[in-house]
């Protein structure tokens, strides 16, 4: 029967069409040979799409168009990084000429991969020294070895929420800043009910929302990779200490199996039934925006903002935190590059932009200047998160060649490490490693 | 001479007008399956990002796909465990219920209805619903199997429930099934179940030596085509597992496939993910290349089994 044959055999072919519509494409041009005093149309792709932060960028937008009155933006919402990595290698007329991803993790492979260019050149030539104008963690996510391809556009700093109305009712006067105290508090905040819960101190599970495993562990200052570019999470013990806390709040909060039946009755992460506004969890691990969303969903009790807590022999320490944000770059495919840097430079440089910016969609500002601008209006808890992302001692995730590949490998050891399907931590660590080694090697 | 020449001619002719013919089907086999599947070999044999050129390193990718990747094993025993359990399923099922459908004496239309409408259920909404409907904490199955003392399953969060949850969401859609089965079961004749009845055999009987024999051709077809389709499974364990995990975007989070335990991964899944996210082309042509072998060797075996299957109409 060859028409079944055939049949079997189509199946399979369209995932090899798919994969040579892009393998064909060709190879990126690079270069900026336009003249951006002439008029011009330059493309402009973002992630955000919710109304308040889409008419925030595109308020950002109307106000550079005014001061180039050349050069008009075409604005296109709501475009994640897969969109935005098969653009750079299709290109072509609709292709964007400036794209911003909220993924740092991309950086090394937009870097790596040369799909963005390398924006050195821009910034010497107006004179701009990226080490003077953004803090010091957002200058590490936006190159990749040497290769600034991208430039930061609005940061987000990882803190404590807590419920201040519950800490009250547990007679818990003031935030936890240990991991010790922190499972004392949680303990004392978590109301059984049945077999699941009333309230849960803190849902520490690696799915529970934010509570990833690199958000939990810039609280101990690891170091991801070796100087030759080899994975150290199986060297530094910071890992090993983190995954080991981890574990100590999962197994001290109920177990992983009901942790992970109570967290699946959670609402939408960023709809207004998110388990820290209903009452649910009492405290959150989370980003600056959640100080919005509280106040948008009108919860009902009184929110406190704190830095998460330090190692108990790190206690000194206490202030920092997980850095990350948006960034912004130029595709290696635009042929207005000169058009598209003027954007790049107004977006990420000009203080007025990036405070209003800022001001519209509350996120932590991303230059030196507009972080210190008495024009940044703020909830005075915000204050936290811009302080963590000052903190010297705060610490960001490394670009890799693979983007976040690695840290999904160092996701899924933490998966089977807090529900027991591993115990011998050192052993996953240096297998993970070794894992991490050769998908880098793969994709060098 | 010249009586061989005009033959030869005749013969040419005759040769070029057949394959002028043929040529929409050449054109459709060498653009959409000779060409890219020599350039998925080609390229399972080079490093290529789609943006340098690709650059020759002999088995590197294939060293990497089946000793280094550690997605590849669990994505192709969860596409195997899929293939046989859901195919078998559904095969069961689909023709379980036109049997049904046809030997009810009124309300058929109601039932077929009622049986073809989940089949039009968007796949995406289709597993959100099902999502929801099975959640282990505020899902109302659970509630009721609570309710007549049972504690149920943790389903779409626990690795030994996601499959089979998979599964019922694949026999819930089975009216594309049903309303093949029941052409097929309307066309045997009705002489043949008179002779049988005169026979005295019983009704599995003239299921097993009626029913089945004419009906063994969209057997066949169903179990290929399932196969086919379970083997490019790929958007309802995504969005199962983005919905079970909570992880359904945003600032700094990395969804990897196949939550929980990797136990919803495909191998259509990696195809993706290597060839789309990590644009490491070669080690997605290499599982699109495995999966084509798959697909080939299961069609093979079952038409070697072709003669024991089809016997009608032969």
């Amino acid at each position: 029967m060859p028409r079944n044959r055939r049949l079997a055999a189509a199946g399979v072919t369209a995932a090899a069409i798919s994969l040579l519509a892009s393998a064909c494409t060709g190879q990126s041009k690079s270069g900026a040979t336009d003249d951006a005093s002439k008029d011009t149309t330059i493309t402009f792709w973002h992630g955000w799409n919710s109304p308040n932060e889409v008419k925030a960028i595109q308020d950002d937008v109307k106000a550079f168009e005014k001061a180039h009155p050349n050069i008009h933006v075409k604005v296109v919402g709501d475009i994640n990084d897969d969109k935005i990595n098969q653009a750079v290698r299709a290109g072509g007329s609709k292709a964007p000429d400036v794209v911003s991803s909220f993924t740092t993790n991309n950086v090394g492979q937009f870097c790596s991969s040369k799909s963005f260019v390398d924006l050195d050149p821009f910034l010497k030539k107006d004179k701009i020294d990226p080490a003077a104008t953004f803090p010091k963690t957002m200058n590490e996510y936006t190159q990749y070895k040497g290769n600034r391809c991208t430039l930061p556009l609005l940061g987000d700093a990882y803190g404590l929420y807590y419920n201040k109305t519950a800490f009250a009712k547990a007679g818990i006067k003031a935030p936890p800043k240990t991991w010790s105290e922190f499972l004392t508090d949680a303990k004392l905040l978590t109301k059984t009910k049945g077999d699941s819960y009333e309230q849960l101190g803190f849902m520490p599970t690696y799915h529970g929302y934010e509570s990833t495993t690199e958000h939990y562990f810039g609280q101990w200052s690891p170091t991801y990779f070796d100087a030759n570019g080899k994975s150290n999470i199986a060297k530094d013990p910071a890992f090993a200490k983190a995954f080991t806390e981890q574990k100590k709040l999962v197994d001290g909060l109920g177990g992983f199996t009901k942790l992970e039946k109570f967290r699946s009755s959670f609402g939408d992460e960023w709809g207004a039934k998110h388990p820290f506004h209903t009452g649910q969890v009492a405290m959150q691990l989370d980003g600056e925006w959640r100080l919005g969303m509280t106040q948008d969903a009108k919860v009902k009790f009184e929110v406190g903002v704190a830095p998460l807590p330090v190692p108990d022999d790190e206690a000194a320490s206490y202030g920092k935190g997980y850095v990350t944000g948006t960034i912004v770059g130029i595709p290696a495919t635009s042929t207005k590059q000169n058009a598209a840097w003027e954007l790049v430079k107004y977006l990420t440089t000009d203080t007025e932009a990036v405070v209003n910016f800022a001001n519209a969609i509350h996120n932590v500002p991303s230059t030196l200047a507009a972080l210190k601008s008495p024009d940044l209006k703020y909830d005075p808890r915000f204050k936290t998160f811009l302080d963590i992302a000052e903190n010297p001692a705060s610490t960001t995730t490394p670009a890799s060649p693979n983007g976040g590949a690695y840290l999904v490998s160092i996701q899924n050891l933490g998966f089977d490490f807090e529900k027991g399907k591993r115990t011998d931590l050192q052993a996953g660590l240096t297998k993970t490693a070794t894992e991490i080694d050769k998908a880098i090697e793969q994709a060098k | 001479m010249s009586a061989t020449y005009t033959l030869r001619s005749k013969r040419r002719r005759a040769a070029l007008r057949a394959l002028a013919f043929m040529s929409p089907w050449l054109i459709g086999f060498g653009v959409f399956f000779a060409y890219p599947l020599i350039s998925t070999v080609y390229f399972s044999f080079t490093h290529y990002n789609g943006i340098d050129p690709p650059t020759f390193t002999g088995f590197k990718n294939w060293s990497y796909v089946f000793n280094d990747y550690p997605l590849f094993w669990p994505a192709l025993r969860n596409t195997l465990w899929l293939v046989l359990v859901m195919v078998t399923c559904r095969v069961a099922f689909g023709l379980g219920i036109g049997l049904l459908i046809t030997k009810i004496k009124t309300g058929t239309g109601l039932f077929r209805t009622f049986f073809y409408l989940p089949y039009l259920a968007p796949p995406v909404a289709a597993t959100m619903a099902f999502a929801f409907l099975l959640n282990p904490g505020t899902g109302p199955v659970n509630s009721i199997l609570e309710k007549i003392g049972i504690s149920g399953p943790g389903w779409f969060t626990d690795p030994s429930w996601s499959k089979p949850a998979l599964t019922l969401l694949a026999v819930w859609g089975i009216g594309d099934l049903m309303v093949i089965f029941m052409a097929a079961l309307l066309d045997v004749p009705r002489e043949q179940y008179e002779a049988a009845e005169l026979d005295g055999a019983s009704s599995l009987q003239r299921f097993r030596f009626v029913t089945l024999p004419n009906i063994s051709p969209i057997v066949m077809f169903a179990v290929v085509t399932g196969i086919i389709q379970t083997m490019q499974y790929y958007t309802q364990p995504l969005v199962a597992g983005k919905v079970a995990s909570g992880v359904i975007g945003g600032s700094g989070q990395q969804f990897e496939p196949g939550f929980p335990d990797k136990s919803t991964l495909t191998l259509p899944q990696l195809v993706y993910t290597l060839g789309f996210q990590t644009f490491n082309y070669g080690a997605s042509c290499v599982v699109a290349l495995v999966l084509f072998v798959l697909a080939m060797a299961f069609t093979a075996l079952l038409m070697r089994r072709r003669g024991g299957l089809i016997q009608a109409g032969e």
